[in-house]
């Protein structure tokens, strides 16, 4: 006889059984993993207070672990809006807790980044992580803590307060894990080269097992508007969104409650909706039946006339940021940047913004370089499946006047409330026919403008070729009729060559 | 005792050529010093503007006239090529200097005129050609190729250091090679009465051997496959100075019946010049009559071989009877035969009995 047990796991339980669906698949995968969670929360930190961020990472060798594999200290240390005491051991110690499940632009999502580095490193060389924080008053605390898998609760192992006179404020997170860092060190490098490409209001150091420092500093101190926290805009609800939210709501109509639970609906919208969906402006919101609900659901999505989610609740990176940021780590000939204006999937206000780089150091590989962005993250793997590539594959570059051959390359960044991955892993954005449709519109507009450049450039070239061709050849025209001719003088050929000249022009 | 017999056209076709180049330096010069960008023109080579001239036996250029300007950006290369190749070939002729296509390919290089290969420098050295009306050899320009003469002519040199020497062209039981210093020589005296030109070298060693030169009073050239220019000039010299018939042996086919054409009626590729023609040379053998008469041993013809002849057919330099005649006898018999075919009736049957019946059949 088979016997079934059931048994309930805990949240930390399920994330250690399935580590691969949040990237920490091999060592070489891991360490990539950790080093890009930790930063994350760390840009995350600085830019909430609208500060650049001064990132310190540093990776060094402990130990060797398996034939593969070594042990690893990783340490990152941030300028950011520290950790309240009291969060700091479940921020770090407990699996889906965070402060970012609001509706609000930020790379952190989940909950669960930060705690699956600390929790790889504990199972992998069983020692405990210490978190040093403080958000600037007058204490710093420091914990040494495990994270309890089947309880999914911190296990506090010391904890520590000093006066912090100097008023630092910042976090600094440091454990052991096992990795494979010179599998990944392409990964890494290029990680925080996309970073610094994205961010280019933040300095990042970096310090590799074999000391080598690489730098990121920052070229401007631009950054850009931190974003904010936003209502859901009515495109983008669910029923279960509607019951939770008439179950909060103190507004006893529906003029009301429209006006004040959902984004860019404002008086004259929510009247015109009502109207639209033939329901009474005074009607108790409380007082809707279930089919009422589902009904008022579909004929939110159905209307036409809400405006698009407001940019204020995203934070692009901006065009001009953007561009400074691909000449500064991509050194290119020419680059043309452009910003989608807002808009939204199933509700979500999302902004795409494209770059596209030409020449200088970009190498010719036969193919474009493509660097995918969300949230200003790198997503470094899992390119083929991504649905950037998939749109710049299909586009017809030669209308362009490009070819593959050419050394180009093509940024994409996504930013949303709600980046539509397809895993946990954070890797690759979802075929989602409203993001298609806006990267391929963005693709084109800066496509077009390489166009023109190329052009220009091609006839600036033709010209210069041209006059080449003749100031090369009149002088031996000039040279040999005259020895042919027997004089001894060579006819003057200056006025020819300034005609040329002036044609040029 | 006047030295030279012969009515001479060398040295006055030197002189010719000298102001040609020179002219054309000059009309260049001063254009160029009154500030115009310079232009050249000449007759067009494309094959809609070339024509066969009954009147002159020969293929010639039409009305059609094309104009080199160093103002357009794709004929300045070309035109500065044109310039240079005409400076180096007034060098080489004032320097009394020859200098064969390949040298001129690399000579340009030391005036940093690059040209892109061997086929670019020869179609300028034509251009320049069809400029001044005269060949290239005429400014010292030679092709590798060479063919040989044997028989009993004495040529006097005019070359530097042979200038005044004198050769008899019996001298070299391999025959005397037609280079440079033999096409720009006097002749002084012959006691030949014809000319027989043969295609291959086999035959024309065969002939010397056998005498040949003495038994039919004949100076005997060899133009190895179709004729340099140099040798269809040189036999026209025979013919026009020194009053010879001139009679062609090639092989029974149709690619031995146009190398004996060209000598006869000159090539579509040299339309622009004259002179390189021999109007009244005949072609003497071997014919598809021939291979039927003689019953030689032969060959089928390939299918290239009887598409050469549908083309021939409608060529106008083969409109004589014979010439058509011999066309649809090849292309009735389907066969071919090569001179050496003449050996199964004995080494020396071609010498004793065919060439003396073609040459009279052919007189
Ligand atoms: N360097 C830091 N500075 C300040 N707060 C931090 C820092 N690192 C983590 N936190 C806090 O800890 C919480 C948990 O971080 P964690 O990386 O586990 O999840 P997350 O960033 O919210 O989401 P995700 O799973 O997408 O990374 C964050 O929401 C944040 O409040
Ligand atoms: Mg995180």
């Amino acid at each position: 006889m088979v016997q079934t047990t059931f048994e309930e796991i805990s949240a930390a339980d399920f994330f250690y059984r399935n580590r691969d669906i949040a990237g920490f698949t091999n060592p070489s995968r891991a360490i990539f993993a950790a080093v890009r969670e930790l930063v994350e929360n760390s840009l995350d930190a600085a830019e909430s207070l609208k500060m650049p961020p001064d990132i310190y990472v540093r990776l060094s060798f402990e130990g060797e672990a398996g034939k593969e594999s070594q042990i690893y200290r990783l340490r990152v240390e941030d300028n950011g809006i520290g950790v309240p005491p009291r969060h700091i051991p479940s921020a770090f110690g407990q699996v889906l807790f965070g402060s970012k499940y609001k509706l609000k632009q930020q790379r952190g999502t989940f909950g669960l980044g930060g705690k699956m580095a600390i929790l790889y490193g504990q199972i992998t060389t069983h020692q405990p992580a210490c978190i040093i924080s403080s958000t600037g008053a007058s204490k710093a605390y420091m914990y040494k803590l495990m994270i309890d898998i089947q309880r999914n609760r911190p296990l506090i192992l010391d904890r520590k307060v000093r006066i912090n006179k100097e008023q630092w404020r910042g976090t600094i997170v440091e454990f052991c894990l096992e990795g494979d860092y010179f599998r990944a060190m392409p990964k890494i490098l290029e990680y925080f080269k996309q970073t610094a490409m994205v961010n280019p209001y933040a300095n990042l150091t970096f310090v590799d097992p074999k000391g080598r420092l690489y730098k990121f500093t920052s070229v401007t101190k631009e950054m850009p508007d931190p974003p904010k926290e936003t209502l859901p805009h009515p495109y983008g609800v669910d029923v279960e969104l509607l019951q939770r939210l008439i179950q909060v709501t103190p507004y006893k109509n529906m003029l009301e409650f429209l006006r004040h639970h959902f984004h860019r609906v404002g008086e004259i919208t929510a009247r015109k909706f009502l109207e639209f969906s033939n329901i009474s402006p005074s009607k108790n919101p409380k007082k809707l039946s279930h089919g009422e609900i589902v009904r008022l659901m579909r004929m939110l999505k159905r209307f036409r006339e809400f405006l698009p989610p407001d940019a204020g609740c995203l934070s692009p990176v901006g065009e001009e940021l953007l561009r400074v940021g691909i000449l500064k780590e991509l050194k290119p000939e020419f680059v043309a940047v452009h910003q989608r204006k807002p808009s939204t999937y199933a509700g979500h206000p999302f902004i795409i913004e494209v770059g596209i780089a030409y020449g200088g150091e970009i190498p010719k590989k036969g193919s474009f370089l493509i660097y995918r962005f969300a949230n200003r993250i790198p997503l470094l793997y899992d390119e083929a499946s991504d649905v950037s590539v998939k749109v710049i594959n299909s586009m017809n570059w030669r209308r362009y006047k490009v070819t593959p051959d050419m050394p180009i390359a093509v940024s994409v960044h996504i930013c949303s409330t709600k980046v539509p991955y397809k895993t946990v892993g954070k890797e690759f954005i979802a075929d989602r026919p409203e993001v298609k449709r806006e990267v391929a519109n963005g693709l084109r507009e800066v496509a077009r403008r390489l166009q023109r450049f190329l052009t220009r450039r091609e006839h600036v070239d033709r010209e210069r070729k041209r006059l080449g061709i003749f100031s090369k050849y009149l002088p031996k025209i000039a040279q040999f009729s005259a020895q042919l001719a027997g004089k001894e003088k060579q006819p003057d050929i200056k006025k020819l060559l300034r005609s040329v000249e002036k044609f040029a022009a | 005792m006047p030295r030279r017999r012969y009515k001479s056209s060398i040295i006055e076709r030197r002189k010719e050529v000298l102001t040609g180049l020179e002219n054309l330096g000059v009309r260049i010069y001063e254009q160029l010093d009154r500030g115009y960008f310079p232009s050249i023109e000449m007759p067009s080579r494309s094959t809609e503007n070339i024509y066969y001239d009954p009147q002159v036996r020969q293929f010639i250029l039409g009305d059609k006239r094309v104009r080199r300007s160093a103002r357009n950006i794709r004929h300045i290369r070309p035109f500065t090529q044109l310039v240079w190749t005409a400076f180096f070939s007034h060098e080489l002729a004032s320097q009394r200097k020859t200098s064969t296509l390949r040298d001129v390919y690399y000579s340009a290089q030391a005036y940093e005129m690059s040209f892109k290969d061997q086929q670019e420098s020869n179609n300028i050295i034509t251009d320049l050609e069809t400029v001044l009306g005269s060949s290239r050899e005429d400014f010292n320009i030679f092709p590798e190729e060479r063919s040989a003469i044997f028989g009993d002519l004495t040529i006097e040199y005019t070359v530097p250091d042979y200038e005044g020497r004198t050769l008899n062209l019996t001298s070299h039981p391999d025959g005397v090679m037609i280079g440079p210093a033999l096409t720009s020589s006097e002749f002084v005296k012959t006691t030949a009465d014809k000319v027989i030109a043969i295609e291959k070298g086999g035959l024309f060693t065969r002939f010397i051997e056998e005498n040949v030169h003495k038994k039919f009073n004949a100076i005997l050239v060899l133009t190895a496959g179709q004729a340099p220019r140099a040798t269809r000039h040189f036999v026209r010299r025979l013919n026009r100075e020194l009053n010879l018939p001139v009679y062609i042996f090639t092989d029974g086919d149709p690619w031995g019946m146009h190398i004996a054409m060209v000598m006869i009626s000159g090539s579509a590729n040299a339309a622009h010049l004259r002179e390189l023609a021999t109007p009244d040379a005949k072609w003497s053998g071997v014919w598809a009559t021939d291979i039927v008469n003689y019953k030689l041993p032969t060959d089928p013809l390939d299918e290239v071989d009887v598409k050469r002849l549908y083309e021939l057919q409608k060529d106008p330099r083969y409109k004589d009877p014979l010439w058509q005649r011999e066309i649809k006898m090849f292309l009735k018999i389907r066969r071919k035969a090569e001179q050496e075919a003449f050996s199964r009736y004995g080494l020396t049957y071609i010498v004793d009995k065919y060439l003396p019946a073609k040459l009279e059949e052919t007189k």
